[in-house]
């Protein structure tokens, strides 16, 4: 579970990982989960909507690269299992697409892009409960950026990223912004 | 989303869509293990049904529990209402037991307009009288999608998650998300005047882009149907072959002795869908049907019967519909009080 | 140029006769043929006006000063419900009267809708006793044309009008009388007596079951249209038959374009044709049903935009001969429930000058000498009234009302001296204000309050 800690190059709207940077985190996290899984056996991966999705899809590019082995993968929308609701307006939902062997038995390696204070990942425990009887569930993250309310933690991190909680983290991911980029800025103005 | 389902016209078309989308995401649940969501978790839905019907009702209830709300169900026989509660009194009460969301359906229309200055809570029309019945409208558009845009039609397919995994995601028929229903023609059939179905629809199908005609008897259109945002015919042989749905409307018998038509021979004679007339739609037209039919009178039970017909599905995709609508209406934030402006003077 | 409150000095004490004496200084009183409108001085004594002039010589008489504040004849009222007897619950006369004498008026005509019906010479002199002892303005009964409003059988017009009530105006408003046999009939037989017959024209075949006006507004609302032609098809029949048989007919609140069209012809061929509007049909739609709130449901209903301003020319020109409140007070809970189990019929009374001179005299389409003759003169011509709607001369009854167009406009309350609290203009911005009101020289209403 070794993750890259280069210390964070600036704090306003400046790059925390660049392309190449996330190309390398996604290829790192790929061979981790291969040797924590037996080579893969019997994983699927299933992204959280919305960038988790595409980083999903990579890594089972990168592993079908790498071994020849299609992993299947999938999306799992939480928005129906979140503990906020009534904090906010309805929210529009995202697709849960499951793949064709379901979850029962599997090893599921939840992929979101960036963990917080885990209550998304506990809203997909949740969700993930009303689909099926996993085998075991792992987490995979581009970026850990700390303060966790719950006791939640990932298994791959691409970055970790000490931040303040004034501070935002921004993911920006070529399939859904034209762009590979991780950013940090105050206060939630955009870099 | 606003905080009442009143009218169709309150819905714009990315409302619409909204409902529409959110729909077709939760229509996957009916597939799961455990079909319950528990977003809806300690809220209360209170259906208000003066007019006697099980098959909404239950719809309704279904998809309340199916997102864990509880559910209490207050129909007008044997209540203090068939002692001469007025309306106004029978709010008050919901109000006092708390309810997030009414589900009114009353023989007046405009009940739900009324009921909306008496409670907090959302109030979602289940039909009010011959106003509008909007959440029919939208598990109807959501049928007209799923039926007709879904392989490769006027909506767009969003590319299953990965290409790797043996056989790829599930094929997802009817998904359209995201889709309209722009340039559908759609026919609706029968007593406009007295249908809130119809009314609901006509607006709805509108916004989303579809071309909508309504085919009856002049007796049996509005005076003032042409400012509507439809065409009008009253030779229903000509529209079938252009149509891609026909919609038939339940036409009662009490309307022959207060002279809308002379005979229900005559009627279905002249706008009843038969096996004749179901031949002369195109290949792919599909015909719908809010119920309870008059088998015989405006539908023929062979076409009610055809693979055309989406009669029983309409009613799977209700309780779809209106989980989105219940979701969307209290799935967020709790509203404060007296936000809706003052009906009562 | 803003009246501030009347003042009022002179000797308490002094004898009765001098009270009764009052000078109101500074009035305008509107054109009226002989002379231009103009500020002027007026004194009133032993009920009467007995001179119209400035510079009057006040001693003993109680001053109002009048400045800015208008001087309009008591108005006349040709259709009110006073509900008594029978439906206290929503009006009485005492409270009726109360709010007519707010608004203005000196004298107001009782419809016969009552519970019993005012059919018979006992019932139509009831309630004008009970007009006479509560004394804010005189009440003149009108009587059924029919038996219990029945439309069967004619009802004891004769009896009536030689009562003490002595009715000339026969009505069964709320019903329409709809044999045209029937109608016939009690159109000839009250040339006897100079009667007049007063038709609520709504055809009750057409309207079965009727909402609201048949349009837009009912087929997007889903409520039971009530088309124009239902009023307009009785108003063309009735006019041809009292041309016919020679007599009097007036028509009650006018509602449609199509209806003026009818009795401009009429008129036009010198047929004894008379016509009033309501308020609120000057001014109000059916767009205001939006929302469905059964203030605004009426028999007739409100019309569209197009009707609206036909109807405001037609009194312009006097097509529409004047101005009837058509006052249908309700209690709360027939108001407040689905529109279809809804009352028909809006409040008026202490609204109605008010709404004339935001729909009519703001306008520019009438002036205040227009309006004293719609809302005074032609009232209580067509009425038979004798001592009302007289023009404010020397010699003239004193019954008048002082009334202030400048006074800033303000939110109708519901709250007012009706039972009821149905009116279509609460929270609405509507001008000026009733200051005082005369009944043969006695205030009634001074300083915009009971007297």
């Amino acid at each position: 579970m070794c993750a890259a800690t280069n210390p964070v190059a600036g704090r306003d709207g400046l790059a925390v990982l660049d392309a190449e940077e996330i190309r390398r985190a996604l290829t790192r996290i790929a061979h981790e989960i291969l040797e924590r899984t037996h080579g893969g056996d019997e994983v699927i991966l299933l992204g959280i909507p919305t960038r988790g999705v595409p980083l999903a899809r990579r890594l089972a590019a990168r592993i079908g690269e790498f071994e020849g082995l299609k992993v299947p993968c999938g999306s799992l929308d939480v928005t129906m299992h979140r503990d906020d609701l009534r904090l906010h307006p309805a929210r529009a939902l995202g697709r849960t697409d499951l793949p064709p062997g379901g979850v029962d038995g599997k090893t599921v390696v939840l992929v979101d892009d960036v963990l917080y204070s885990g209550r998304t990942v506990r809203a997909a425990l949740d969700a993930l409960n009303d689909l099926g009887r996993p085998r075991a569930v792992q987490l995979a993250v581009l970026v850990d950026r700390g303060h966790r309310e719950l006791p939640i933690r990932a298994d791959y991190v691409g970055k970790n990223l000490p931040t303040s909680q004034r501070e935002v983290v921004h993911v920006l991911l070529a399939e859904v912004d034209a762009q590979d980029s991780v950013t940090i800025s105050d206060d939630g103005r955009q870099p | 989303m606003k905080r009442h389902l009143i009218s169709a016209a309150d819905l714009s078309r990315a409302d619409a869509l909204l409902i529409l989308d959110t729909a077709e995401e939760l229509a996957g649940l009916a597939d799961r293990p455990i079909k319950k969501l528990p977003t809806l978790r300690g809220r209360t839905v209170v259906n208000l049904f003066y007019e006697d019907s099980t098959r909404t009702r239950i719809s309704f209830e279904a998809a309340a529990k199916r997102l864990s709300a509880d559910v209490i169900n207050f129909s007008a026989k044997g209540s203090s209402v068939a002692k001469g509660e007025s309306l106004k009194d029978t709010a008050l009460t919901l109000e006092a037991m708390g309810a997030d969301a009414v589900v009114i359906r009353h023989g007046a229309s405009g009940a739900a307009h009324r009921l909306a200055g008496w409670v907090r809570g959302s109030v979602l029309n289940a039909g009010d009288g011959t106003h509008e019945h909007p959440t029919q409208a939208l598990l109807d558009a959501f049928t007209i999608r799923r039926r007709l845009t879904g392989q490769g039609g006027t909506g767009g397919r969003e590319a299953p998650p990965c290409a790797g995994g043996p056989g790829g995601a599930s094929p997802r028929v009817g998904t359209a998300r995201g889709a309209g229903l722009d340039g559908l023609r759609v026919t609706i059939v029968g007593d406009v005047l007295h249908s809130r179905v119809a009314r609901s629809n006509v607006l709805l199908l509108s916004t989303l882009g579809a071309e909508v005609t309504l085919a009856a008897p002049p007796t049996l259109l509005p005076h003032a149907v042409g400012s509507w945002p439809c065409a009008v015919s009253y030779d229903l042989d000509s529209e079938l072959p252009k149509s891609d749905v026909v919609m038939m409307l339940r036409v009662q018998q009490e309307r022959m002795t207060a002279a809308y038509f002379p005979s229900v021979r005559e009627y279905s004679r002249r706008y009843g869908l038969d096996v004749a007339r179901m031949a002369r739609l195109p290949e792919h037209a599909i015909v719908m049907h809010p119920g309870p039919m008059n088998r015989g009178v405006e539908i023929a039970a062979e076409v009610a019967d055809s693979v055309r017909s989406t009669i029983v599905e309409q009613v799977a995709n209700g309780v779809t519909t209106r989980m989105a609508v219940l979701y969307l209406l209290l799935g967020g934030t709790e509203f404060p009080a007296t936000e809706f402006p003052a009906v009562t003077r | 140029m803003t009246a501030g409150h009347p003042a009022t000095t002179g000797n308490p004490g002094t004898a009765a006769e001098n009270q009764a004496r009052w000078l109101i200084r500074g009035v305008t009183v509107p054109g009226d043929g002989e002379h231009g409108s103009r500020v002027t001085d007026m004194l009133l004594g032993g009920g009467s006006v007995t001179a119209v002039e400035s510079g009057l010589n006040h001693s003993g008489a109680r001053v109002l000063d009048a400045e800015g504040l208008i001087a309009l004849p008591g108005l006349v009222d040709l259709h009110t419900h006073l509900r008594e007897p029978g439906r206290e619950d929503a009006e009485t006369v005492e409270t009726g009267t109360a709010a007519a004498a707010l608004g203005g008026y000196t004298a107001v005509h009782a419809m016969a809708n009552t519970d019993p019906v005012a059919d018979t010479a006992g019932v139509v002199e009831q309630v004008w006793r009970l007009g006479r002892t509560a004394g804010h303005c005189d009440v003149q009964p009108v009587g059924a044309v029919t038996s219990g409003l029945a439309g069967t059988r004619l009802a004891e017009l004769g009896t009536m009008a030689d009562s003490a009530a002595r009715v000339r105006v026969f009505s069964d408003d709320g019903r329409c009388v709809s044999d045209p046999l029937l109608m016939r009939r009690a159109l000839e037989y009250v040339k006897a007596f100079d009667g007049v017959i007063a038709q609520h024209a709504q055809d009750p075949r057409l309207t079965e079951g009727a909402q609201l006006n048949e349009g837009e507004m009912s087929a997007r609302l889903g409520l039971a249209g009530w088309p124009a032609v239902a009023e307009e098809a009785i108003i063309a029949r009735d006019c041809l038959l009292a041309a016919h048989v020679g007599s009097a007919l007036h028509i009650c609140h006018v509602s449609t374009a199509g209806s003026v069209e009818i009795i401009r012809w009429a008129k036009s061929k010198g047929w004894p044709v008379t016509a009033e509007v309501t308020p609120h049909h000057l001014l109000l739609t059916d767009e205001f049903a939006v929302d469905y709130d059964p203030v605004f449901k009426v028999n007739p209903p409100l019309r569209t935009e197009a009707d609206v301003a036909e109807l405001r020319r037609a009194l312009a020109e006097g097509t529409i001969d004047c101005v009837a409140t058509d006052h249908a007070p309700h209690p709360v809970e027939a108001k407040e429930t689905e529109w279809a189990e809804a009352a028909f019929g809006m409040t008026g009374l202490e609204t109605a000058l008010r709404v004339v001179q935001l729909a009519m005299v703001d306008t520019g389409l009438l002036d205040w000498a227009g309006v004293a003759d719609r809302m005074s003169v032609r009232p209580a011509r067509i009425g038979r009234l004798t001592g009302q709607g007289t023009l404010l001369a020397a010699g003239a009854p004193a019954n008048l009302t002082l009334y202030d167009p400048a006074a800033p406009a303000e939110a109708v309350v519901p709250a007012g001296a009706s039972k009821s609290r149905n009116t279509p203009f609460a929270g609405m911005e509507l001008p000026g204000r009733v200051v005082a009101t005369f009944l043969r020289g006695v205030p009634t209403v001074l300083d915009g309050k009971l007297a």
